[in-house]
């Protein structure tokens, strides 16, 4: 006994205690640090999903009135009627003093194309409005609503001091202040131009690092026709060089005259000034003098006198036009019809409630979610019977031999194949062999049921097989067949065990893309399918599918359908969680 | 069990009800670069007309064909997109299947732009810089002030379409093959417009916003794709140059970027008049507010055919003249 004690007290025993605690210690850190890592990463996906998806959130209307005339509506073909030409005269009589094609065709992207069938079918609702003058809401277009948003910069007003004399020429103006108000916009232009200046310097000198190279090359050839054309190259780098050069030099010639008009190219920041309802876009400037473009009509008070720094507003937008889908002009149009109380944002029901468009701001997930229900309705109705009795019998009846053995590992093995694989298989068995049509539900549910049909068997063998044996004893006891054993006895009881299988199989085949894109589920479908045959979508399919949309708004869209399908995923897991517990049984 | 045999009947009869009713909804299949804009057209010819929006799959142009070309009859798409010319072998394929009558409509103009991110260098490029930079039977340089001292001495790294696109057919007959003369390689026809598989060349699949953000976080790599998603994408890309000439609207529509295609609708003659509103689709796609000069597909990013050229291609259209297979060299 004390030769025992005089050894656990040891140091070297106390030294291997130590160890094996730190060791535990050491473990609890590694699990707690991987953990941690999970939940950022987590954090990190959900972050920059929901972040996109909020913009969707919200969809911005015009508010604008409109004159329904008998001549651009027919009342006895609606359809026919010129829709489109109501829905731009409806924005050029807000803005009557707006010419020329480019400036008014920029007016009519304003609100979306589509508004003006949603002005359609409120008059086909209601044909007494023809020859009414109605207040409509119009949509507004991707890029509008996304500007309003803040997406593409936000003019913002800067302090000025000084009082206005403007000359208006046309449709240019001329301003000066009596104040340097102008010069905040100074450094930021000089600044471009001298980073222009480098970037030219930069290519010289690549050009340069070119004339030094064949130089070299020159210096060691022998051939006379190889040195001319050597000598070619070499003239044709110094030409490039020069001329770079003098680009650089003739930029920063100009950012270095403090006094000058400085030209403001599309590449700059923006500079507007704003008196009453007029706007100027500045396009020339200096610290105290500028030159711009009359988007709006100036009030023609400005124009007979002084205005008084209270009366003008200096804006700049610091985000450049040329990376704007909203230029300066319809940003101002924006700022007006936002003055006059037209623009209003209201929830996006449309986003859940329509379905698949080309307009972004008129593109909707319903259609695609009424494909993913057929589709997995059709998966259901074949997966999980044929699942669940392939299992009992696989369980409950088959004898132990070596064929279901041989079985057992293919539906083992069929569980990990790529799901692709399975949709290679539909487009050629049941598209090519058995003609069902292209894009339908049918044709998606058959493909997800094979891929989901080896997780619900699995599933469900642990399930059957976790029902103990004495159920059965007592069952078989009392005089059951062997049938009735399994179907009044140890399916209800493995029933928990089966349904979560079943679930998580669902959900697994909600979530697939690569086996849909194979049988033509990846088509662009604007209507709501109404059956298993109809041509549809389903949700994955539509996030691929607007992931590939060149239009920035498709961008929130897809992000949002991701929170959508994302959202349909939890619940369904959930609701694996719930029945599991609702229903479990311990023995 | 009711409602189980309830729900059996209700699928069956769906079932049957589906498959024996005729097709009254148009089918369109093909390229993903006419994709877009056959979309577009689609949904408005939908809206206006009243008829069901045709269903509207993108399959690659390669692929459409197959589809188009596979026979006469409902099971078989009406229309395909292509972002490049109908081949000789694939006009055949279609006479064999029965598809004997093609109608030919050219939509308008995509250029294919080479672009990397804003942080990244500029680059000028000569397509004859291109085709040394990229060839498989070239020099295979790794850097690209190996192809010129005078381009930036960073890595080759440029992210494209992969072969079943009709980009990348493209992309090598008119950058590859061109530049492959003007850098003198051998074989320009055939094995000197190959792209080389080394590595240099990354294959980025058919969604072009993947290359759009994958050259973002690469500020040295570039892409290639088409004009639309450069346009969209102004505050993030610069496009290069290509023998002088920045890939803008203007220098496609007008031909001197020279990297730019056609591209084409094929419409199944046999199944006009059979699969109700082929011709108002027509109709629409060629009026002048959807492929003209200030239609709604030009927003969407395609570059119009010149004015007297697109009424010419109305008429043709619309008298449904086939192609003949001569055309098709």
């Amino acid at each position: 006994m004390s030769t025992l004690s005089a050894h656990h007290g040891s140091a070297a025993a106390a030294g291997k205690m130590r160890k094996r605690h730190f060791a535990q210690m050491r473990l609890q850190a590694y699990g707690i640090a991987a953990l941690t890592l999970a939940g950022l990463a987590l954090v990190a996906l959900l972050w920059s999903v929901v972040g996109k998806a909020a913009l969707v959130v919200t969809e911005s209307y015009i508010t604008l009135p409109v004159t329904i005339t008998p001549d651009e509506v027919d009342p006895a073909n609606l359809r026919a009627g010129n829709w489109e030409g109501l829905r731009k005269d409806a924005l050029r009589d807000a803005f009557p003093e707006v010419t020329g094609r480019t400036a008014r065709r920029a007016l009519g992207d304003l609100t979306s194309g589509g508004s003006g069938y949603e002005l359609r079918d409120r008059v086909m609702a209601d044909p007494s409005l023809i020859g009414q003058t109605i207040t409509f809401p119009f949509l507004a277009s991707d890029d509008v609503d996304l500007y309003l948003k803040g997406v593409f910069g936000k003019p913002e007003p800067m302090a000025h001091s000084g009082t206005l004399t403007v000359t208006v020429k046309g449709d240019k103006a001329e301003l000066s202040s009596t104040a340097e108000d102008f010069a905040v916009i100074l450094p930021a232009i000089h600044a471009r131009l001298n980073a222009d200046a480098d970037e030219l310097r930069v290519q010289a000198g690549r050009q340069q690092r070119g004339i030094d190279v064949v130089t070299e090359d020159l210096a060691a050839a022998t051939e006379a026709s190889v040195k001319e054309d050597l000598q070619k190259r070499i003239d044709a780098y110094v030409a490039a060089r020069d001329q770079l050069i003098a680009r650089a030099e003739a930029l920063e010639h100009s950012a270095d005259l403090q006094d000058g008009l400085e030209k403001l190219s599309d590449a700059d920041s923006s500079m507007l000034v704003r008196i009453g309802t007029g706007w100027v876009k500045i396009t020339e400037v200096s610290a105290n003098r500028a030159h711009g473009d009359i988007l709006e009509p100036l009030p023609a008070a400005a124009t007979r006198g002084d205005v008084p720094p209270a009366d003008w507003t200096l804006l700049i937008n610091d985000s450049p036009e040329i990376t704007r889908r909203v230029n300066d002009a319809q940003g101002a149009w924006l700022q007006s019809l936002e003055d006059r109380g037209a623009v209003e944002r209201v929830f996006n029901w449309r986003f859940l409630t329509s379905g698949n468009s080309r307009e972004a701001e008129l593109a909707g997930i319903w259609g695609a979610a009424v494909g993913s229900f057929w589709t997995m309705l059709v998966t259901f109705c074949i997966a999980f019977p044929i699942g669940v009795l392939s299992a009992v019998y696989l369980e409950e009846f088959a004898p132990k031999n070596r064929f279901t053995d041989f079985i057992e590992v293919n539906i083992n093995n069929l569980a990990a194949v790529p799901s692709i694989v399975f949709g290679l298989l539909g487009l050629a068995v049941f598209l090519n062999v058995f003609g069902i049509p292209r894009s339908a539900p049918l044709a998606g549910g058959l493909v997800l049921a094979l891929m989901t049909l080896p997780t619900i068997i699995i599933a469900s063998r642990a399930a059957i097989r976790a029902v103990p044996p004495s159920i059965r004893d007592a069952a078989l006891g009392l005089g059951a067949s062997k049938l009735q054993t399994s179907f009044h006895h140890v399916i209800p009881l493995g029933m928990p065990g089966i349904l979560t299988g079943t679930i998580i199989g669902m959900a697994q085949a909600l979530g697939e893309t690569a086996p849909l894109i194979m049988i033509g589920m990846v088509a662009f479908i604007t209507g709501v399918p109404g059956g298993f045959t109809d041509p549809a979508t389903a949700l994955p399919v539509q996030v691929y599918l607007w992931s590939d949309f060149p239009e920035r708004a498709f961008e929130a869209k897809t992000a949002a359908a991701i929170c959508v399908l994302l959202l349909f995923l939890v619940i369904m897991n959930a609701l694996a969680v719930f029945l599991r517990k609702r229903f479990e049984r311990r023995w | 069990m009711n409602t189980t045999r309830i729900l059996a009947i209700a699928a069956a009869a769906t079932l049957a009800a589906g498959v024996a009713s005729a097709r009254d909804q148009i089918r369109i299949v093909g390229s993903s670069t006419v994709f877009p804009f056959t979309t577009a057209v689609a949904e408005q010819f939908g809206q206006a007309t009243g008829n069901p929006i045709p269903v509207v799959e993108s399959t690659g142009t390669g692929g459409g064909m197959k589809l188009f070309c596979a026979g006469v009859g409902a099971e078989f798409p009406d229309f395909t997109n292509a972002s490049r010319r109908m081949k000789a072998s694939e006009f055949t394929m279609c006479q064999e299947n029965g598809v004997t009558d093609i109608v030919e409509m050219k939509v308008g103009f995509d250029g294919i732009v080479i672009a990397n991110a804003m942080e990244g260098p500029t680059f000028t490029l000569t397509v004859g810089q291109i085709w040394t930079a990229l060839a498989a039977n070239g020099p295979k340089p790794m850097m690209w002030n190996e192809v010129d001292p005078a381009l930036p001495a960073t890595k080759i790294e440029v992210l494209g379409p992969p072969p079943s696109s009709g980009t990348r057919d493209s992309f090598e007959e008119l950058a590859m093959e061109h530049g492959c003369k003007m850098a003198g390689g051998e074989d320009c026809g055939k094995t000197g417009m190959e792209i080389r598989q080394d590595g240099v060349y990354v294959e980025s699949g058919e969604n072009d916003n993947l290359i759009v953000s994958k050259l973002e976080a690469n500020p040295n790599a570039l892409g290639i794709f088409g004009f639309s998603y450069l346009d969209q994408n102004a505050d993030r890309l610069k496009g290069a140059s290509v023998d002088g000439e920045q890939p803008t609207f203007e220098t496609i529509a007008d031909g001197t970027y020279e990297i730019s295609r056609s591209l084409y609708v094929y419409v199944k003659k046999a199944h006009v008049g059979v699969i109700p509103g082929m011709e108002e689709f027509l109709a629409e796609y060629l009026s002048p507010k959807a492929s003209g000069e200030d239609g709604y597909l030009v927003d969407k990013g395609l570059i119009p055919l010149p004015e007297d050229a697109h009424e010419k291609q109305a008429e043709a259209v619309s008298a449904l003249t086939p192609i003949e297979a001569s055309a098709l060299n």
